[in-house]
């Protein structure tokens, strides 16, 4: 009996049609496109985008040049070379990330005792010429001011998890 | 309408004379073949919002109101792009191939009759015609295939043209049924062979269901199309026989493609359906019908393709040669002996 079901199944190409109502119906469902740059994802304060480097509220940089973001860095994108400084406290006189390099693993974000290297929500960027995407220190420093009150906001957010 | 076209035509007799055969047939042509090609831009454009769709997708939309203008940018950027020859091509069949392949999809419509009377050439084998035009595109893929000297476009093409010979029996066999019950080979007599005072059950989908089936699922695999699209086959051999091609010569595949697909609706359409006739009797009969016959066929290719997976090409060749060329040799017979027996009713 079945085999004789299932020779006219075959036949009928009951299995076929019932694959293509399922495709029919979901060709009514409601669309799930995001259509980027009129809307976007929803984004977690995790996000990991461009980096930056932030300041305390008095202005001091927070990066204290020890080096484990660059001893972690899996992809080796980090370059640091510290000094100095006048006042007697350990200053950084070079910070590149080369973000060809990078892969944003958020490693140096995870390693840094001082909250100083961070990967910002940023991920709306581009280079026009070579070097471009090589970030120095200042151009950290610059992201940092530009976002600080949205990086503070997601830091809190997360502090709880940590 | 055949008024105005009499009409028309004794005006231009009177004015042109002998002249004017040859002018009417090139309007009548392009009539023809410029629909086809505007239908076959959109249907790219279709294709690609249909398969959005049924994904959870909305496709393209960004060229213009709801990506109304995408096959014109696509075509622009086709025009515009270097036809790349490669060096160790044979030049000349190389060029030919592309036009090998489009040439017989349009030249089939000659006998396409679109509604009664509306037919640009009305011979009485035009079954035959079309059983050899469909035929002469397979050239256009094994020349392509070898004229590139890639071993990638010959093993497409090869697979192509099996699969493309093997389908074509089944199909041929199917249309003999339905040259059975109709007595004729002139399309248009195909067509009135399916008057009758019930509408859409005078039909010859109803006698010839499993043909009407088989001829459906043999053109999807004739026009090279998904699941039946092991000429293509992205994930296996990228673009099979035109992966040389580039530009306006892959574009020319490309409309070869879709004008067959077009090709294959509405001669399933015909065959079948009934063409131009209303499905109920207390509807006229007119072109419309036809084109919705035909739109139905070209929205379940796009269809198809959204749902099933590519076949094995031994499952292919098993599908057309133990199941279709049997079941239409069977039903080739069962019609015949039908048709003595007074039960026949079409």
């Amino acid at each position: 009996m079945e085999k004789i079901t299932n020779f006219f199944k075959t036949f009928l190409l009951y299995e076929l049609v019932k694959g293509m109502a399922l495709t029919g119906r979901y060709f009514f469902a409601r669309k799930i496109t995001v259509q980027y740059p009129e809307e976007k994802t929803p984004q977690s304060f995790r996000f990991r985008g461009l980096h930056a480097q932030r300041r305390y509220a008095n202005g001091e940089e927070r990066c204290i040049g020890c080096k484990l973001c660059e001893a972690v860095c899996p992809a080796l994108a980090i370059k640091i070379e510290v000094a100095e400084r006048e006042d007697g406290t350990r200053r950084t006189t070079q910070y590149d990330i080369d973000l060809y390099k990078c892969i944003f693993c958020g490693f140096c974000e995870e390693s840094c005792p001082v909250d100083a290297i961070v990967e910002t929500r940023m991920f709306e960027y581009h280079g026009e010429k070579p070097g471009d995407l090589y970030y120095t220190k200042p151009m950290l420093l610059a992201m940092g001011d530009k976002h600080e009150e949205q990086i503070a906001k997601d830091r809190a957010a997360d502090a709880k998890y940590r | 309408m055949m008024e105005l076209l009499q009409t028309l035509q004794q005006a231009g007799l009177e004015l042109l004379g002998p002249a004017w055969l040859p002018i009417w047939t090139i309007v009548k042509i392009m009539v023809i073949t410029v629909p086809i090609m505007l239908t076959v831009a959109y249907l790219t454009l279709a294709e690609r919002k249909v398969i959005g769709y049924m994904q959870i997708r909305i496709g393209p939309n960004r060229v213009g109101p709801y990506g109304l203008l995408q096959p014109l940018a696509d075509g622009a950027k086709l025009l515009f792009k270097e036809i790349i020859i490669p060096s160790g091509s044979n030049k000349f069949l190389f060029i030919a191939a592309p036009i090998l392949g489009l040439a017989p999809a349009l030249a089939a419509w000659a006998v396409m009759p679109f509604s009664e009377g509306m037919v640009l050439t009305n011979v009485n084998a035009g079954l035959l015609y079309i059983l050899a035009m469909t035929s002469l595109s397979v050239y256009g893929i094994i020349i392509a295939g070898w004229a590139s000297n890639s071993k990638y476009a010959f093993i497409g093409a090869v697979r192509s043209v099996a699969q493309i010979v093997s389908y074509e029996i089944a199909m041929g066999f199917a249309l003999v049924c339905v040259l059975m019950a109709s007595q004729s080979m002139n399309v248009g007599d195909i067509v009135r062979g399916q008057q009758g005072s019930l509408g859409m059950l005078n039909w010859y989908f109803i006698p010839l269901f499993p043909m009407f089936l088989v001829y459906l699922i043999s053109g999807v695999a004739e026009t090279n199309r998904a699941p039946f699209d092991m000429a293509e086959g992205e994930s296996e051999i990228v673009a099979g026989f035109h992966v040389e091609y580039s530009g306006m010569a892959f574009a020319m595949f490309f409309l070869a493609e879709y004008a067959n697909m077009i090709l294959i609706s509405f001669l399933t359409a015909i065959m079948f359906l009934g063409g131009w006739l209303s499905p109920v009797p207390f509807l006229p009969d007119s072109f419309i019908w036809l084109l919705a016959k035909a739109s139905f066929f070209l929205f379940l290719f796009l269809w198809l393709r959204a749902t099933f997976p590519r076949y094995r090409y031994d499952q292919l060749m098993r599908l057309g040669w133990k199941v279709f060329i049997p079941l239409t040799i069977i039903w080739v017979v069962v019609v015949a002996v039908w048709m003595q027996t007074p039960y026949w009713l079409w």
